[in-house]
């Protein structure tokens, strides 16, 4: 088989809700891409754009949506490049319907775009209680009166649909990372879901790209140690999958970062428990053997994996109200800086509850000693000559969550000499999110096209 | 003394609701003997007990030379509830890489 003539090329145009863009048009215009991918949807983010369109703030899908179909669309018209993306969120009707009103603009009038909707299962899952909260592991019951969304993750199969209709763009909303890409190659390649090997490759494809500039040297650099050229010249990567599913990951040539065997190994592993049974809604895919062979310094070649028929399951990401978190911060330096801050913390919890605040939980760090790793033996050891106090508290409702930030920014005349840079930082309300798995014939998922 | 994950080892730390996942990929195949024989899911559970960690399970990839480990309860209710500075844990790989493995191991 001539490899050439069957050669599918994948970019990625994002891997996450507010990646850059100029990434994307480096690939859109250098790589001879086919399709662009860009992955944009967070565990939170449906929910909280359900959250969004309630209060008439947002539309439901991606706030960047239009900057990137701006932006890619012209490019997309010369190059013959067709998009897909789960920037539709709580909303992908409106996504799809929003990319055809900027593609018209632009002149495109013969655009066609696709919506995938059915991932919101909100009111099938709303009428069983019983099902388990796989992170809390309680009944469903529980939060139910405090639930905002319900989405399963589709699999490959509706990206698969969504591009058999002929569109140049697809949107959905909740889908699982992976198989937007490897929805692309059962499309392209009339690959089947018998087929585990392909299935695999196009997963491992999938997941060594849904991040993005991940695995070509973002979520990586160790100055001294392993160090990423031009990293603010970082490339996105892009793939080549063939019909037989062998799988080559590459970047522009000569762009800044770096693509490489250690690169490729950190991504393979990134958020994935048991590496021989990664879930994915198409797949139970295997690591067990996975390797890189660096062909060119912007290309790796991506074998060994091996994949399981799919599970009968969806997983269902459920997002739920949850409070309120209230913070705030304050610096303080030179002699007795730590005494200072940690008199500050004291003053703040006591002038919050004299005031009828109410939380049930508060953390104090003190940023440059136990705020990340908490009282790690290696930062306590030694007194840092500054130190920036950050006091947090849960909050059952928005008054006491911001009064708590209100204490801190206080601390400017009312605390401890020396008050540097106090900010109430805020309320923020929770949502959040858990998963319970459901039966696959509780979700329907519908193709809808506009456009053409 | 003893030698560091640092010197190893390279790490990526990711997030799954109130679970961290803390891949550990050596640097070689001499350091890959090493880590396999002393980096283990007792001792990252004690490197990790003060932020909560649970009981740790560790997995073996041969051919990238790595270990995975799986550390639950470490991220103060997950990246949506934690009150923490960092609610993904992406620092974790950080203090997974300043374990100290004794020599005699």
């Amino acid at each position: 088989m001539n490899s050439s003539d069957t050669r599918l090329r994948i970019g990625v145009g994002a891997g996450m809700a507010d990646d850059r863009i100029g990434p994307a048009l480096e690939l859109l215009q250098k790589c001879d891409l086919d399709y662009l991918v860009c992955e944009c949807l967070a565990e939170r983010t449906i929910a909280r754009e359900t959250l969004s369109r309630k209060t008439g703030n947002s539309k439901g899908f991606n706030p960047m949506l239009e900057d990137r179909m701006r932006s890619f669309l012209p490019l997309m018209r010369d190059k013959g490049v067709k998009l897909v993306s789960n920037m539709g969120a709580a909303n992908p009707m409106g996504a799809a319907q929003a990319a055809l009103e900027i593609g018209q603009s632009l002149g495109w009038q013969t655009l066609k775009c696709a919506a995938v909707t059915g991932d919101d299962v909100t009111e099938r899952v709303s009428r069983h209680p019983e099902l388990t909260l796989l992170d809390l592991q309680l009944p469903l019951e529980e939060i139910l009166p405090r639930l905002a969304s319900a989405n399963a993750y589709l699999g490959a199969d509706v990206v698969r649909d969504g591009l058999a209709t002929g569109a140049h763009v697809v949107m959905t909303g909740r889908v699982a990372d992976p198989s937007l890409f490897l929805g692309v190659a059962l499309h392209h390649h009339g690959w089947s879901y018998d087929d585990c090997p392909r299935l695999a490759a196009g997963t491992i494809m999938g997941h060594l790209l849904e991040c993005s500039a991940q695995v070509t040297g973002g979520y990586f650099a160790d100055p001294g140690k392993k160090d990423v050229p031009r990293l603010a010249e970082l490339a996105y990567p892009f793939a080549d999958i063939h019909s037989d599913g062998s799988l080559f990951i590459g970047k522009p040539d000569g762009s800044g970062g770096r693509l490489d065997r250690m690169t490729c190994s950190e991504q393979a592993l990134y958020e994935i428990h048991d590496p021989r049974a990664y879930i994915t809604p198409d797949c139970v895919l295997s690591l067990d053997g996975l390797n890189f062979e660096e062909l060119t310094p912007d290309r790796v070649a991506v074998r060994g994996v091996s994949a399981r028929p799919r599970t009968d399951t969806y997983k269902v990401v459920v997002g739920y109200f949850d409070g309120w978190i209230g913070s705030g911060e304050v610096a303080y330096a030179g002699i007795n800086a730590i005494a200072r801050a940690q008199l500050a913390a004291e003053t703040v919890k006591e002038r919050f509850r004299l005031d009828g605040g109410v939380a049930s939980e508060m953390q104090v760090d003190l940023i440059g000693m136990n705020s990340l790793h908490g009282s790690h033996p290696n930062t306590m050891s030694s007194v840092p000559y500054e130190v920036r106090l950050r006091v947090a508290a849960r909050c059952p409702d928005k008054k006491s969550a911001h009064l708590l930030g209100d204490h801190v920014r206080q601390l400017n005349m009312q605390g401890p000499y020396g008050a540097g840079g106090p900010v109430n930082l805020g309320a923020r309300e929770v949502i959040a999110v858990d998963a319970v798995l459901i039966p696959r014939d509780w979700v329907r998922p519908e193709i809808t096209t506009v456009g053409a | 003394m003893g030698v560091l994950v640092h010197d190893l080892a390279h790490a990526r730390a990711g997030d799954k609701g109130n679970t961290s996942s803390v891949a550990v990929i050596a640097y070689d195949d001499a350091a890959w003997q090493v880590l396999r024989r002393s980096l283990t899911a007792d001792r990252v559970m004690l490197a990790f007990s003060h932020l909560g960690a649970g009981t740790v399970r560790r997995y073996e990839v041969e051919s990238l030379r790595a270990l995975n480990f799986v550390i639950p309860n470490v991220l103060a209710g997950g990246v949506t509830r934690s009150l923490r500075l960092d609610p993904h844990g992406k620092t974790l790989s950080a203090l997974m890489l300043c374990i100290e493995l004794p020599d005699s191991d």
